[in-house]
């Protein structure tokens, strides 16, 4: 990947920034800039992609290549979600997940690890890692609450939906060449409950995270004013792709619900034939036979509805969350390129120091190199697997519609030919088109 | 029942038919024994029209009418082609055929009309009458109603039918010329009446309580089904927005764009034939309500067997009770308790002269009672007997259509699974290129 120079703020820009917030930004971003986007000579080599993406500092165990490693590339790390659990304490009853981790990577010291994690867990975790990366894109947990539907959290179905992503939240993580070297993402996996604990206490504090958001909040307040062409075709993409992923996952939980009526109604519809066969005499036999047939394709029917409820439902769901996801990574790339933007503003207009500016200004400009080829990477990586997932899950819908249709015209056809005993009975009528 | 019994043919052809005019008799299932009518005419309902017309109450009204065409059959099978009599019916002049022949035959399970409006509908129905697809199996019910009637061995041979089938204008006078219309009321009357049998035959009990049976079985069988063809619907057009969202979500899309929106006109296909597979169930639907308005005729049967046993019972029991009073009167004794016998304590007994005139009349009335109760018991057995052979007749008849019909069912299923495959195999395989 090139290294290119995306922002064409000019220097000679004549806005001003209040100068009490630009104040307080320097203050607060230092450590944090240093230890992510810093050009240290500690650092291997000159290539920003290249560079150790550990948030601890010291930490610089993985020279994580950007590069993509789709095919013959051997997975090193595999991890499991099972097992829920209920707790119950005196202030409040959670489930954990089991949480299992095998690997043969050297930056870890065991090669398995068995843990136990709840989802305000996961939740730091993915937190941590958005924060250290702010434009990587990281696959989406399942919600915390459901709005519809179920209320009760601790329903089956709803704890075995949420397994299962967060099971698949923690394997693409592992799969991401960046994030699956994260220091957070490895005390996740192997760290005991109590020292978990102790590690969530470290690293920047209140008053750190709290200079985050504000920054955040000026940065979208001031918006961005070069944005390169790449990213404004990315984020109408985003917009058009969030809008259809929404659309089809409404339309087939309305699959999903117009099926289910029409199971309820089959499995009174058998029954009806059963009744009558009670009646007769020699069309007993086929009423009941009628009957059966309805009855088997009752069950292929509640078949097929798993199986998309399973399935597609679940993929569907999680694309639209991946949609926000990247729109919010769009505009953490935003901030950062008017951050530079504004400090590169304040060199021109202000009377202040111009070298400590400067070498600021220099470090944001990479920071927001660093951010857009991040960024690029990684959405060439996220559309991959999207594709594979949607198409997947599609392929497999059909797949299961097909053997559905084929299971139900064995039953029919089973039925017709215990009926066909002459031939002189038979109707030609099975060839319609 | 003046008519019953009348094998009075109708002078149309010569009666010879070989068995490839049988065979070639695309109504060969509803060939009766004995000479019908069907063996001789070719009947069909061709077509349908709308027309407009003033009613009862002088206002506009639109209805339909129906093509009536005739061929008599030696015609054909000489060679000769000859063009169809035909004549206009509207459904209201069939209604007054079948109630012609519900009084005239009330022994005969009569073939029921289709039905007057749309019943047991799914959503996408409409119970409009004026609905082509509606019209259209009404035409179909219509015909078949007509080639049962004239395949039966005893309606076929009714005048009043071969009229309705080839005079236009006069039928309607001729019908009502026989009366039938003060009969249809009384029938009604009687149907509904409640009185007991004192003797009921246990085979029309059981025939009875099996119409009922089929009557409530086969409107629940209905009612079911059709809300479950409303859900079938449902299912399959809700996949019709599939279709609508891959389009416009190829358009996004390079690598997965071809593979979306040919896998998206597989969805249209999929909703959209839903449309033809729903309105073939719909023909099964209406052999079940043939059979529903069946069970309809069969019972009325049941219940007019049932009146006139009543009316033989009762007849009978006032022929004994006359007996009585005259043995009574001619006796003196008094042997069971009675107002007269009452009133001849109380005020005296009446003159010898009295007396004789009462005997007399009491003579007269139990000559007649004698008369009434030969005739009933005629009647009842005449009764009996033709019913139980036509309710033989119908139950054999019911058996085979409706293993038909279930036989049918199958196949629409098999239809419908098949195109199901095709659709789904067909967006597999789009689903794979993406």
């Amino acid at each position: 990947m090139s290294r290119t120079i995306d922002a064409v703020v000019s220097p000679t820009q004549t806005n001003t920034i209040p100068a009490d917030i630009s104040g307080q930004m320097l203050d607060l971003d230092e450590d944090d800039d240093l230890e992510v986007f810093s050009k240290d000579s500690t650092l291997a080599d000159g290539n920003m992609f290249n560079a150790s993406m550990q948030t601890s500092p010291g930490s610089m165990v993985n020279q994580c290549k950007f590069e993509e490693d789709e095919e013959g590339d051997s997975k090193d790390i595999f991890i499991t979600v099972d097992n829920p659990e209920s707790h119950v304490t005196a202030i409040e009853t959670f489930i954990t997940y089991r949480v299992l981790t095998k690997t043969t990577r050297s930056e870890f010291d065991n090669s398995e690890y068995e843990v136990r994690r709840r989802y305000q867990d996961f939740l730091w975790l993915k937190g941590k890692l958005e924060e250290a990366h702010s434009t990587l894109i990281v696959h989406p947990l399942p919600e915390k609450f459901v709005v519809k539907g179920m209320v009760e959290r601790f329903n089956g179905d709803f704890i075995a939906t949420r397994r299962k992503a967060l099971h698949k939240f923690l394997n693409r993580i592992a799969d991401h060449p960046i994030l699956s070297c994260s220091e957070d993402f490895k005390v996740f996996l192997s760290a005991q409950a109590w020292e978990l604990t102790t590690y969530k206490k470290q690293g920047p504090g209140f008053l750190s995270r709290m200079g985050e958001t504000v920054r955040a909040v000026a940065n979208s307040v001031r918006g961005v004013k070069n944005r390169p062409e790449e990213f404004t075709a990315i984020q109408e993409y985003v917009e058009d792709f969030s809008n259809k992923i929404s659309c089809l996952d409404k339309v087939t939980q309305r699959i999903v619900k117009e099926q289910k009526e029409y199971l309820e109604e089959l499995k009174e519809y058998g029954p009806t034939y059963t009744l009558w066969s009670g009646s007769e005499e020699e069309l007993a036999e086929q009423l009941k036979g009628v009957a059966g047939c309805i009855e088997r394709c009752c069950k292929e029917t509640e078949e097929q509805v798993g199986h998309l409820s399973d399935t597609l439902v679940p993929v569907l769901h999680e694309y639209v969350l991946c949609a926000e996801t990247l729109k919010a990574v769009l505009r953490r790339r935003d901030n950062i390129q008017a951050e530079f933007e504004a400090k590169n503003e304040t060199l021109a207009t202000k009377k202040v120091d111009r070298d400590a500016l400067k070498e600021e200004i220099d470090k944001l400009e990479d920071r927001v190199e660093w951010a857009n080829n991040a960024l690029k990477g990684d959405w060439g990586r996220w559309q991959r697997s999207m594709r594979g997932d949607l198409k997947s899950a599609f392929f497999s819908t059909a797949e299961k519609n097909v053997d559905y249709y084929e299971k139900c015209l064995a039953v029919w056809e089973t039925f017709l030919l215990s009926q066909r005993t002459e031939p002189s009975e038979e109707t030609d009528r099975d060839n319609t088109p | 029942m003046a008519d019953a019994g009348n094998k009075e043919s109708a002078p149309i052809g010569g009666d010879e038919f070989t068995n490839t005019e049988l065979e070639n008799n695309k109504n060969n299932t509803m060939v009766e024994e004995g000479s019908t009518l069907l063996r001789r005419m070719e009947i069909s309902v061709a077509e349908a029209e709308k027309r407009t017309g003033k009613n009862t109450v002088n206002m506009q009204e639109i209805f339909t009418v129906y093509l009536i065409e005739t061929r008599p059959i030696d015609a054909i099978t000489e060679g000769h082609n000859p063009a169809p009599d035909s004549l206009w019916r509207r459904y209201s002049e069939f209604e007054i055929l079948r109630n012609y022949l519900l009084v005239t035959y009330p022994f005969i399970v009569v073939p029921p009309l289709p039905e007057k409006r749309a019943e047991f509908v799914w959503h996408k129905l409409s119970a409009d009458n004026m609905d082509p697809d509606f019209v259209e199996r009404r035409r179909i019910g219509l015909e078949n109603f007509l080639l049962r009637v004239a395949s039966h061995s005893v309606l076929s041979n009714d005048k009043i039918l071969y009229h309705f089938l080839t005079e236009e204008h006069r039928w309607k006078e001729v019908v009502y010329e026989t009366g039938f219309q003060a009969k249809a009321d009384s029938r009604i009357k009687a149907l509904s009446a409640t009185f007991r049998v004192k003797n009921p035959d246990k085979r029309f009990t059981e025939m009875k309580h099996y119409s009922d049976e089929l009557q409530s079985l086969t409107s629940q069988l209905l009612r079911v089904r059709a809300r479950v063809a409303d859900r079938v619907y449902g299912v399959y057009k809700v996949h019709g927005n599939y279709g609508r969202v891959f389009s416009e979500w190829s358009a996004l899309e390079k690598e997965m764009g071809d593979g979306l929106q040919s896998a998206g006109h597989h969805m249209d296909a999929y909703a959209a034939s839903v449309d033809d597979i729903l309105e073939e169930e719909e023909r099964y639907a209406d052999q079940l309500k043939e059979y529903l308005f069946y069970a309809e005729a069969l019972r009325a049967v049941c219940r007019k067997h049932e009146l006139t046993q009543y009316e033989l019972e009762t007849a009978s029991s006032d022929l004994i009770s006359k007996k009585q009073q005259r043995e009574e009167l001619a006796t003196g004794m008094v042997r069971t308790f009675s107002f007269k016998g009452m009133t001849n304590k109380l005020f005296g007994q009446e003159t010898p002269e009295q007396r004789e005139a009462k005997l007399s009349l009491l003579e007269e009335q139990i000559v007649q009672g004698e008369e009434t109760v030969t005739e009933k018991t005629v009647e009842c057995e005449e009764y009996v007997k033709g019913a139980w052979v036509d309710m033989q007749r119908f139950k054999e008849q019911k058996d085979r259509d409706l293993r038909e019909a279930l036989i049918g069912y199958a196949v629409m299923q098999i239809s419908m699974c098949k195109k199901g495959i095709q659709v789904w195999t067909n967006a597999k395989e789009c689903f794979h290129k993406m």
